[in-house]
């Protein structure tokens, strides 16, 4: 294994210890408010300090990678699971499905994904659902893109052709031979859209429309620190370093996926 | 070339159709009456009933959309529920500074990727490439608004050498304006130069291999030549198409930045609209943001064969 996919493992293997410890036991109650010790400096007691409410930022924090991994790991399984159906799709039958679902997919893309997320926010209401469902329409047709041109390359290969005279519907041809075939990049990509799905969750619950306080998630823990900058430093930096630690470690495990599953990627 | 040019301009207008038909059915998204949703459970039936004509809600939904698209098309987006004025003007007054923002941030990064990128792959796996593509790494990893905060906080805060909450327009103060953006820019060219930088490398390394190289050099140019001559250009293709991608989605606003550091740019008159349910003022900024971004890439697509004579070819 190569230092930075050990590096990446170690990364998110925090996380998750992070997430699974935090469902059996954390430092504090995230939500327990502590008027003695309010914006306390980080210590042996309180190892990220506490925030204006005299709530433990460690648990906070432990309870704010919770809610971002389900929210990430729900938006990723949707795109997923909506886009491999329509890459599949535009890619095996061509014609005008084809055509249509490229079409729709570039009209898509042309929004940014946060902007997308936003305004579907706006429709929906602030709420874990809606936020897993607006990021997963914006990261859709990026997967439908990659499922199509990978499945574009199978769809002339002698098996797929052998499936056909064997008689199976393209139903069953779809289904048995080709997508497990398209399996590697569709990781791959699964992989980096976690990671940008993290990011995003951060970003909307930092501009104040996504999951809703008191829930803490990392993103909104960043965006209160900012009215106690000046006396309380640490708020401003814990939640953050979550967020980039996660990141890097996931980003460094997908370039090693890649180079594993597609040596000749490999830069 | 004029062939490839009206190609490129046909191609762009069934997605620029598209993305209105998205952005006009967005307000037929909100479940339930959407003047009542708009106006509140308060407001009177004369005045929602007023919406609702100004909306077109009243009349059958394809006439409604080619009546939305005239008006879109020469510039009236409606007005804003909130403070009455034209969408129009709101998006205009807003995209001045974010263009301002992300246009420099976004040639600086330009600038940086290419100078390490060449670099990087020009060394490859030296200690200096290896420092590059960590340091690319890392930034991938750092939240513009977290890297915002931690600027804010360094040389705000701590050392007070820059201005870090609310802004000063261009027309009243250019030395004081330029000041309060320092700090957003820097932030912004950071966090672009990291996926930049990768992509220069990447192809930059494709390239260094070809035999065209390998005979600028048996010709004896100095290395400055042949990276910058030779290297560069076709290197640089790829990272240009990236740059197009980059610049169009920004220009539409860098909300967390314009958040972190209270400007007043399109991205955060969007997620103001958003929090107050302005929705003609978020169906607006969506349609802007995407046209801007379809236009973008069309600009740089038409850049392109500048870089690499062969794609008019195809």
């Amino acid at each position: 294994m190569s230092t930075q996919a050990k590096l990446g493992s170690a990364l998110v293997g925090v996380l998750l210890l992070a997430v699974l410890l935090g469902l059996a036991w954390m430092p504090f109650d995230p939500n327990a408010i502590d008027l003695d010790h309010l914006l306390a400096a980080p210590s042996a007691h309180h190892w990220f300090g506490t925030d204006e409410f005299g709530r433990d930022v460690l648990s906070r924090a432990m309870l704010g990678a919770r809610i971002s991994v389900l929210i990430a790991l729900g938006a990723v399984a949707l795109a997923i699971a909506a886009g491999t159906t329509l890459g599949l799709l535009a890619g095996y039958l061509r014609g005008w499905t084809d055509r249509v679902l490229m079409m729709v997919t570039d009209a898509v893309l042309a929004f940014p994904s946060i902007l997308l997320a936003l305004a579907l926010i706006a429709v929906l209401g602030s709420s874990d659902s809606s936020i897993v469902f607006a990021l997963a329409t914006g990261y859709t047709p990026s997967v439908v893109r990659v499922v199509r041109s990978a499945v574009l390359s199978i769809r002339e290969r002698e098996f797929i052709e052998a499936s056909r005279v064997a008689g199976d519907n393209a139903f069953q041809t779809m289904t048995w031979h080709v997508l497990p075939n398209i399996v590697p990049p569709v990781v791959v990509l699964a992989t980096s859209l976690f990671g940008w799905a993290l990011l995003s969750e951060s970003a909307l619950s930092f501009l104040g429309v996504g999951v809703p306080p008191p829930a803490p998630t990392w993103g909104n823990m960043l965006s209160a620190s900012r009215t106690y900058m000046d006396v309380a430093s640490w708020l401003s930096i814990a939640p953050g370093l979550c967020i980039a630690g996660t990141l890097l470690g996931i980003n460094l495990l997908g370039d090693a996926l890649r180079d594993w599953l597609d040596p000749r990627g490999r830069t | 070339m004029l062939a490839y040019i009206a190609k490129r301009l046909l191609l762009t207008l069934p997605t620029l159709l598209l993305v209105s038909v998205g952005v006009f059915l967005f307000i037929r998204l909100i479940p339930g009456d959407p003047a009542l949703v708009m106006l509140g459970d308060g407001a009177d039936a004369a005045s929602l009933a007023g919406l609702r004509a100004d909306l077109g809600l009243d009349r059958p939904l394809p006439v409604q959309y080619v009546t939305w698209l005239g008006h879109a098309v020469r510039g009236d987006l409606g007005r804003s529920i909130f403070s009455g004025e034209p969408v129009g003007t709101l998006i205009l007054q807003h995209f001045g500074l974010t263009a301002v923002v992300v246009l420099t941030a976004v040639t600086f990064a330009t600038l940086v990727a290419i100078a390490a990128g060449l670099i990087a792959a020009w060394r490859q796996n030296s200690k200096v490439d290896l420092a590059i593509v960590g340091a690319a790494t890392v930034v991938l990893a750092v939240p513009s608004f977290w890297l915002g905060l931690l600027l804010l906080l360094l040389f705000g805060v701590k050392l007070g050498w820059l201005p870090f909450v609310g802004y000063v327009p261009f027309s009243e103060s250019a030395a004081q304006a330029a000041l309060f953006l320092v700090m957003p820019i820097v932030t912004l060219t950071i966090t672009e130069s990291g996926v930049l930088t990768r992509m220069m490398r990447a192809s930059s390394l494709d390239v260094l291999h070809l035999d065209y190289v390998t005979h600028a050099r048996a010709k004896g140019l100095p290395e400055s030549t042949v990276l910058i001559r030779h290297v560069f250009p076709n290197a640089f293709a790829p990272t240009l198409t990236l740059v197009g991608l980059t610049l169009g989605h920004l220009l539409g606003g860098v909300a967390v930045i314009e958040t972190v550091f209270t400007l007043p740019g399109l991205g955060r008159l969007m997620v103001d609209s958003v929090l107050a349910r302005d929705y003609p003022v978020v169906q607006g900024c969506l349609l802007f943001t995407a046209v801007v971004y379809v236009l973008v890439n069309l600009l740089v697509d038409l850049c392109y064969p500048i870089f690499d004579p062969r794609v008019t070819a195809r």
